[in-house]
């Protein structure tokens, strides 16, 4: 583990981000925060988190595939993937840095792979932060998700007077050397430490995220065992009566990973470009006929049993919700998962399984 | 209300025994209202069908900003087509036996609580025809201003004050209802007055006061963190299109997320336009945003110059008034206003005049 004092941050970032691309978040003029490239004079925000979560580094709103240029009968093809170049991100809360296994692995562990995510993955280092100060509308322990020990290539704390850095990766050790050299070179003291005052400030952070209000609600009733039984609860029809049907919940959710694919034509030549998409819109894989959900209820439901209880269901119990809350915060109608558990655990409806087994 | 400043608990329990009264007597068959959330601000739109759950899950508090006028363009609609399955079936079966017995239309209205701002894009709706009123009983209810929506408890005890929307209501009288609750006085509605503040267009002047490279830094600053989300298009009660243009592939301007930022840039002025002369100013774009983009300004900025051009106007203030978008004149001004105007603001009042 390794030490800077705090009033040597904005310094650090500067010999970090002059030598790479580094992206931190930034205050923006909202008063909200996000992830923004590092630029002199930009200051970490003291924001819990970015409205936007960190999956946008590697799947992000819109990204050309391939470029075509027609220039008579010669067809230019170009391949955007080999342009990237190494980058980190830092401030990644342990909720996001949770997210990306849970997209990994459906673009990286599965066939096809993703090849364009998967190089964003490669490329990206991912600085995590300890949440010192985490909202009543967290519940990322609900899913065993630690906000006291981030995960990601490095770890890092902040405490009122210093940062620590903790590599977890090969990565995060090449970071971290690299780290090393570049406050020697700026005459910053970013020097061996021991874990004492992180230990201190984890179990703060424990005894915080132990009392928050969503983080013991209960699962059981979300097994796939009875994924029939929550699929034809009455309930998905209240719930939903007066959705939107807009998309914020999908964009600003960390495990959202759909998306559409499109032809821009530039005048001259074709790009093909994706871009998010969202379950909840009526023209959501309009594909060969139509969305083969034809009513909100439908889409509505599809998000919550996907996250609760498909997914899981192929992933060995693994939730894509990694209760970062910011669904709580962004939804127009403050429609969310967390009344949604809610909803069926209070309903008649919904028996609850009598054996969990083969299920989650 | 406005005289001897009821609580809004004191409200809810009358909107509560209300809406009970209705349900019971027959009068109406659904509730829509605001139900209780997790915390005091995460309030949501909802429907209501049993006493009990009204009593126990309705809520009437400075965090129910969210106007609840449009929903009742799918409720109406729900009705009028139950009705109109039991008439065509009714049609089918006398036609094969002229005495075959006809069923009874279904009896189903639905009852909804509107602050006075809900009332104008309730009264707009109606004039658009999206809402049949014979199937709404229409409430209208007092309001002292709501609070500026937050995202999460640490910023709601902060936020406690009347959203700037509120500050510049444009007054406290309800349009068109059936009924009002808790508003003893009705002549005195007229008075406007959360706040001090009686500057609407403040801030669309100061963003005109700008030069116009400062005015693009400001909205390209803006609108570069939207991320399509569709959020303040689907919460407008101007925007009731079967079938958005964004929404259809066939349009050849659809767009989930934009190639490019322009394009970005563009859904929302598009849609400022599509919603001109039509906007009750209500500002729910605004306060949906997941990125606190101040949206309602360039409909607001449309509406000063719909004042400004054709004299002024406010849409949703009754029935009849044929909106100046779709109201030619001979007298109308001319589209070069447009241009004299920006030149040279002084001489607008003699472009005005002159044309």
């Amino acid at each position: 583990m390794y030490t800077l004092p705090l009033s040597q941050l904005d310094s650090f970032f500067e010999a970090v981000g002059t030598k790479m691309p580094l992206y931190i978040p930034q205050d923006n003029t909202s008063g909200k925060a996000d992830f923004v490239r590092w630029t002199k004079g930009a200051h970490l925000s003291k924001a819990l988190k970015t409205v936007r979560s960190a999956k946008d580094f590697f799947l992000p709103k819109t990204e050309t595939l391939v470029s075509y240029k027609l220039e008579g009968k010669k067809i230019e093809i170009d391949d955007p993937r080999k342009e990237l170049e190494d980058f980190v991100v830092f401030g990644v809360r342990a909720c996001d840095a949770a997210s990306f296994a849970i997209v990994d692995n459906v673009y990286i562990k599965q066939t096809p792979v993703d090849t364009y995510y998967k190089n964003r993955r490669e490329h990206g280092v991912v600085i995590t932060l300890a949440c010192t100060d985490p909202a009543q509308t967290c519940f990322c322990k609900l899913y065993d998700i630690d906000a006291a020990d981030p995960k990601g290539d490095v770890s890092a704390w902040i405490t009122s007077d210093a940062l620590y850095l903790n590599a977890n990766t090969d990565k995060g050790n090449k970071f971290v050397e690299a780290a090393l050299s570049l406050s020697k070179q700026n005459k910053l003291s970013l020097s061996e430490s021991d874990d004492k005052a992180v230990s201190a400030q984890q179990k703060d952070i424990r005894a915080k995220t132990e009392k928050l209000p969503f983080v013991h609600l209960d699962l059981a009733k979300f097994a796939g065992s009875n994924m029939m039984n929550v699929f034809n609860a009455k309930l998905w029809e209240d719930l939903s009566h007066t959705c939107l049907g807009c998309g914020t919940c999908t964009y600003v959710c960390p495990t959202c990973m759909c998306f559409d694919v499109r032809d821009f034509d530039t005048g001259h030549g074709i790009k093909q470009f994706r871009c998010w998409d969202s379950c909840m819109y009526s023209d959501f894989t309009k594909m060969a006929a139509a969305n083969p959900r034809l009513t909100q209820k439908e889409r509505f439901r599809q998000r919550f049993m996907h996250k609760l209880v498909y997914y899981p269901m192929e992933h060995n119990g693994l939730r894509s919700c990694v209760g970062c809350g910011r669904c709580l915060e962004s939804c127009p109608i403050h429609m969310n998962i967390v009344k949604v558990i809610k909803a069926v655990n209070e309903s008649s409806d919904v028996p609850v399984p009598t054996t969990t087994k083969g299920a989650n | 209300m406005q005289d001897n400043k009821m609580t809004y608990e004191s409200i809810q329990t009358q909107l509560v025994s209300r809406a009970k009264q209705l349900l019971s007597e027959g009068k109406v068959q659904r509730v829509v209202g605001w139900r209780k959330g997790l915390f005091d601000y995460d309030v949501t739109p909802s429907l209501f069908t049993t006493a009990d759950d009204l009593e126990k899950n309705f809520v009437y508090s400075e965090w129910c900003g969210a106007n609840l006028s449009k929903y009742l363009v799918k409720e109406t609609r729900a009705i009028e087509t139950a009705k109109d399955t039991v008439r065509t079936n009714n049609a089918m079966a006398k036609a094969k036996d002229p005495n075959a017995p006809q069923a009874a239309e279904p009896m189903a209205k639905v009852a909804v609580f509107l602050k006075p701002c809900d009332t104008y894009s309730f009264t707009e709706l109606l004039k658009e025809h999206r809402i049949n009123r014979d199937d709404v009983y229409a409430i209208g209810i007092p309001c002292n201003g709501m609070y500026e929506s937050v995202t999460d408890n640490k910023t709601a005890e902060q936020a406690k004050q009347i959203a700037e929307r509120c500050t510049v209501c444009k007054n406290k009288m309800h349009i068109t209802y059936d009924e009002l609750l808790c508003c003893d006085d009705e002549s005195k509605a007229t008075a406007r007055s959360f706040g001090e503040k009686d500057g609407r267009f403040d801030m669309v002047e100061k963003i005109e006061a700008l030069s116009s490279d400062e005015r693009f830094a400001f909205w390209q600053n803006e609108l570069s963190r939207c991320i399509r989300c569709n959020a303040c298009r689907d919460v407008c009660p101007a925007c009731t299109c079967e079938h958005c243009i964004f929404d259809n592939p066939k349009s050849g301007a659809s767009q989930k997320v934009a190639a490019d930022s322009f394009e970005e840039n563009m859904y929302h002025i598009i849609r400022a336009w599509h919603v001109a002369g039509r906007c009750v100013d209500c500002g729910e774009c605004s306060r949906v945003c997941p990125q606190s983009i101040p949206l309602h300004l360039l409909n607001r900025k449309f509406i000063k110059d719909i004042n400004e051009i054709y004299g002024p106007y406010t849409s949703g203030s009754d029935l009849d008034t044929k909106p100046p978008m779709l109201n030619y004149k001979a007298e109308d001004a001319e589209p070069s206003v447009v241009y004299s105007r920006d030149k040279s603001p002084a001489d607008s009042t003699a472009a005005n005049g002159g044309n």
